[in-house]
């Protein structure tokens, strides 16, 4: 009971609030580091798994990427970055998008592929080109499963944030990380509850926004769909 | 950081901690196979009992995903002040990892056996036990064998990450590698994590293949036709 009351007191802190090392500033780097890795990601990924699956080429290649990629620790990822960009931010960064990117192109590729073959045909009958195809078909019927990769990449980004500390940078990361170093494991805790409800956080948010994002026709339509096929949660967890 | 006569891989120091790295892949193995042995334990009584009252089914699987969500680093930290930095730890927390996938995997396969197999399994009198055991698992078991490759690369990943609560098999080495600001460990340990993944993965495609010689061993789900 007393460690409890250790925990509580060290998060009701006010020293622990204040400063470029308090908590709202870690929350913030944290924040931060992961939504521009991601937009980085996104970026780089999405069009390519687009592309890749509306040609209905290299979706397999693309699969196995990922696979290999899944199989690469990302704690190892994070120090391998850090022996080539030096300590800080720029590891850090460098990891999140390489993290980021299999996941990303396999999610948007298998998604757009895996539009009925029907609803293609449909289109391309109606004269659509390949381009309005792509984007007033495809994309839009592929739209939750290429969110749920974004949604899934996040929290996957967000949580190796986490362990960035170890190359020295911030984050809220860092709480646990220097409270684990130095046995002060109530630092060490409550550091550790700040990462999760951040996580679990970030998936309740994206949840909300991709439900806001997906239009209703093809939420309809997804929803008997999504209950057979096995969902795209099996990133490698940081 | 490095000086840059480092190179990534020093072969006399790999040749000096042949023992070093071999007691590192025994021990990451250990966590592994006690990790992924618990988190089958433990998804196959959650199954049990989904399937006994349906109703825990969405707290069951809302529960395992919650905990998916906490980042590994965290995790571990939380299990410290109660299990220590020990392989005990180590294993709570990778097991934890592991019943989202295998829980869903065991129910999605299960639910995929087709419903004339299961009443001729019935017609033959065949005891609900012994349909279970008899039928049902080995029809589902390309699907829960797909739950556990996925399992198993993402466990031999996390268990690096334990490096930190003073575990993590080969995690040791990437941790060293980082402190001492030495690339050989590093690269050693990095390599020989990828290297196991691949051949988990590999066995356990393999093993499906084996144990169930009428399907492809794809570990796709081959239920009913869609109505």
């Amino acid at each position: 009971m007393s460690f409890l009351f250790e925990v509580v007191r060290w998060l009701t802190d006010l020293a622990h609030w204040r400063g470029s090392d308090g908590i709202p500033a870690r929350l913030a780097e944290q924040a931060a580091m992961s939504g521009a890795s991601v937009l980085v990601a996104c970026l780089v990924a999405v069009p390519v798994g687009l592309v890749l699956g509306h040609r209905r080429k290299g979706v397999a290649l693309a699969v196995n990427v990922s696979n290999v990629g899944r199989a690469v620790p990302s704690f190892a990822l994070l120090v391998l970055a850090a022996e080539v960009f030096g300590i800080g931010a720029a590891p850090a960064f460098v990891a999140l998008v390489a993290l980021a990117i299999p996941p990303l192109v396999t999610g948007s590729c298998v998604g757009v592929q895996s539009v009925e073959a029907e609803v293609v045909e449909a289109a391309s009958g109606m004269g659509m080109s390949g381009r309005q195809l792509l984007w007033r078909v495809e994309l839009p019927v592929a739209l939750p499963q290429v969110l749920g990769a974004v949604r899934t990449t996040t929290v996957q980004v967000v949580a190796t944030a986490s362990l960035a500390a170890v190359v020295a940078w911030g984050g809220l990361g860092r709480f646990v990380i220097d409270g684990l170093a130095r046995r002060d494991f109530a630092m060490a805790t409550a550091g550790a509850l700040l990462v999760a409800l951040l996580a679990m956080g970030t998936e309740v948010l994206l949840g909300g926004i991709t439900r806001r994002l997906v239009p209703v026709g093809v939420q309809a339509g997804a929803a008997g769909q999504n209950a057979s096929a096995p969902t795209t949660r099996q990133g490698s967890r940081p | 950081m490095a000086a840059a006569e480092d190179p990534w891989v020093r072969w006399d120091w790999v040749a000096d901690h042949g023992g070093d790295i071999g007691a590192a892949v025994v021990d990451h193995v250990a966590l592994t196979l006690g990790s992924l042995l618990a988190g089958l334990a433990v998804s196959a009584l959650l199954v049990a009992a989904v399937r006994r009252w349906p109703r825990l089914e969405t707290p069951v699987l809302a529960g395992a995903g919650l905990l998916y969500t906490v980042p590994s680093v965290a995790l571990f930290a939380l299990l410290v002040p109660w299990t220590g930095l020990s392989p005990t730890s180590a294993v709570i927390g990778l097991t934890t990892y592991n019943l989202l996938v295998l829980v869903r995997s065991i129910v999605l396969g299960l639910e995929a056996v087709p419903g004339e197999v299961e009443e001729a399994a019935r017609g033959m009198g065949m005891t609900p036990a012994a349909r279970l055991w008899r039928v049902e698992v080995p029809l589902a078991l390309p699907v829960i064998a797909g739950g556990l490759r996925v399992a198993a690369v993402t466990t031999i990943g996390l268990v690096t990450v334990s490096a930190l609560i003073g575990q993590g098999g080969l995690g040791q080495l990437i941790l060293d590698g980082l402190v001492r600001d030495f690339r050989t460990p590093l690269v050693v340990g990095t390599t020989l994590s990828v290297v196991l993944a691949m051949a988990a993965d590999g066995a356990l495609v393999a093993a499906t293949r084996l144990l169930t010689p009428w399907s492809a061993g794809s570990g796709r789900i081959r239920g009913r036709p869609a109505p």
